[in-house]
């Protein structure tokens, strides 16, 4: 099977900082992947060695099939990477800044795709505008349109929304769930958990150059973050030996963390044997967020 | 557009839109040099026979024109995209290391050309000059055009800031322009002095560009293009060997 993305025990050593300790994580066609991590834990470098902007020094990457040293110009012509870095060549308009990034690639007559991009991402206003002139928000797309030009099958997004507003996001997400509905593969790194949770189908987690999780969210949230439940009861103190970790007791409502649904049944079941009497319950659905603290936590 | 001829003229427009700056500049810079200098020095200083000291100044100024404004394009640019971060967007397309040296390499040759060009155009009004040799005349300053512009690419890939290349254009391409025999026949220096421009580079390419205007020079010209060629050369194969290794580009 080929993979949109397939990395195999990767190292990169920046002289005595091991910044990638063995990383290996295959992404499969289609798939709208998450790679998340604190700072500092080497998600840009993996993404700078996918992309060939950094040499890997031990391990393979391969980008659908195309190794992305000894098969570069294959490799990348199947990636589209939307850097994290705001940059932009203030020489340029928008489109002599599209036009040229196609030509990069060897293609000729790409007007009609540019014209397309440039319309989905907005930017039709400011086409003939200097890059210079344009506002941040403004030059995050044409950064997005840039990895867009040669219709990459695999796109790979930075933080592709550090510092953007709410109106840019979501529609710069609408538009990236389309193209994944498209076919088109999405690697993703992000800061704003949310959003993660609510696009990726999977995820890795990196800490220290190592991936510490790596699972579909679905299983994430089931297996690490539990179920937070709240209740106010007819008294002022709960059973004893309830057997779950309690949050936060503030005079007759309480938090309690439940691993699972049957950890909810088993709790209502100690209740009632207890007589007491639920006033008002609120059950938290799990959340990325929680997932993260604990699975950082954990390593 | 393949990957090369868009790298070159992205290079190209880039220097054509502050032509101002790139090209202009420079033009005005020359005449100044050849109306101080052939005011002050004209008559006073002894060179071939038949030739005035502003006509021996002309393809001098025109030279040295070529060759720092070949070095400028392409180490200012390369430094800039570097320091702004947009030098990915020509390291993520598949751009092989020759392309990418042979696009940067041709756009400073240009860019010298077209200053070198515009010097030439500037002066002819003022000073009479004849090519008794014009094929010299364009070898020298294409292969002078060229060395400068890898020379300006191994600095661009070595730099990490404005600082350094500012450094190596005023602390050696200046000195080196300046001391090659631009503003005077190196036969007029004391012998020590002669010898020491012999390891002067720039020397051999002002000296065979003059010999295609004039016929004369201080040292034969097929030997001046032979010296010129294998520096261009090697700094080629340096330039090559950085590129291929991603030094400081494929961290």
């Amino acid at each position: 099977m080929t993979f949109a993305i397939e990395a195999l025990n990767v190292e990169k050593r920046y002289g005595a900082l091991q910044a990638l300790a063995g990383v290996s994580l295959a992404v499969a066609e289609g798939e709208f992947f998450g790679l998340l991590g604190p700072n500092g834990a080497g998600k840009t470098t993996l993404i700078s060695i996918i992309a060939g902007l950094a040499r890997a020094s031990a391990g393979k990457v391969r980008v659908m099939g195309a190794d992305v040293v000894d098969d570069y110009r294959r490799a990348r012509r199947m990636l589209g990477v939307v850097p994290q870095e705001l940059v932009f060549d203030p020489f340029f308009t928008v489109r002599e800044t599209l036009r040229i990034q196609s030509g990069y690639f060897g293609l000729r007559k790409n007007d009609s795709w540019i014209d397309e991009v440039i319309h989905y991402l907005d930017l039709g206003a400011k086409a003939d505008a200097n890059m210079r002139t344009l506002s941040g928000g403004m030059k995050r797309r044409v950064l997005v349109a840039q990895a867009l030009v040669h219709k990459p099958p695999v796109i790979v997004l930075d933080e592709p929304t550090a510092g953007v507003d709410v109106e840019l996001r979501q529609g710069l997400w609408k538009f990236i769930r389309r193209l994944n509905r498209d076919g088109h593969t999405i690697v993703l790194t992000t800061h704003y958990l949310e959003e993660a949770e609510e696009l990726c189908d999977r995820i890795a987690m990196l800490k220290a150059g190592r991936v510490v999780a790596l699972d579909s969210t679905r299983n994430l949230l089931e297996n690490f973050s539990g179920l937070v439940l709240k209740l106010r009861l007819d008294r002022d103190a709960l059973p004893a030996d309830l057997g779950v970790e309690v949050l936060a007791n503030d005079g007759g409502r309480f938090t309690l963390r439940l691993r699972d649904y049957a950890g909810l049944e088993e709790v209502l079941h100690r209740l009632r044997e207890a007589g007491a009497t639920i006033r008002e319950l609120e059950l938290e659905p799990p959340d990325l967020e929680e997932v993260f603290l604990r699975v950082m936590a954990k390593h | 557009m393949g990957s090369f001829t868009t790298l070159l003229y992205k290079e190209t427009l880039r220097f054509w839109k502050v032509s101002f700056q790139t090209v202009a500049a420079p033009v005005l810079m020359a005449l100044l040099y050849l109306v101080v200098f052939a005011h002050a020095l004209g008559g006073r200083m002894p060179i071939y026979d038949q030739v005035s000291y502003a006509q021996f100044l002309v393809p001098g100024l025109v030279m040295m024109s070529v060759l720092q404004n070949a070095f400028a394009n392409s180490s200012s640019s390369l430094i800039q995209s570097k320091i702004t971060g947009n030098v990915v967007f020509m390291l993520l397309p598949p751009i092989s290391y020759l392309e990418f040296f042979g696009a940067y390499v041709l756009a400073s040759v240009i860019r010298g050309l077209v200053v070198g060009v515009g010097v030439l155009a500037v002066t002819v009004w003022f000073v009479d000059l004849r090519m008794v040799a014009p094929l010299w005349v364009f070898g020298f300053a294409l292969l002078g055009a060229a060395m400068l512009g890898a020379l300006g690419l191994v600095a661009g890939i070595w730099a990490d800031k404005f600082d350094q290349i500012a450094a190596f254009q005023n602390f050696v391409i200046l000195p080196l322009t300046f001391l090659s025999g631009v503003f005077y026949s190196i036969r007029t220096l004391p012998e020590f002095w002669q010898a020491a421009s012999h390891l002067n580079p720039f020397f051999y390419m002002i000296d065979g560009f003059r010999y295609g205007f004039f016929g004369v020079s201080d040292f034969p010209p097929l030997a001046s293009l032979a010296v010129v060629a294998v520096s261009f050369a090697l700094l080629s194969a340096a330039c090559l060997l950085m590129l291929r290794s991603g030094y400081k580009l494929r961290q």
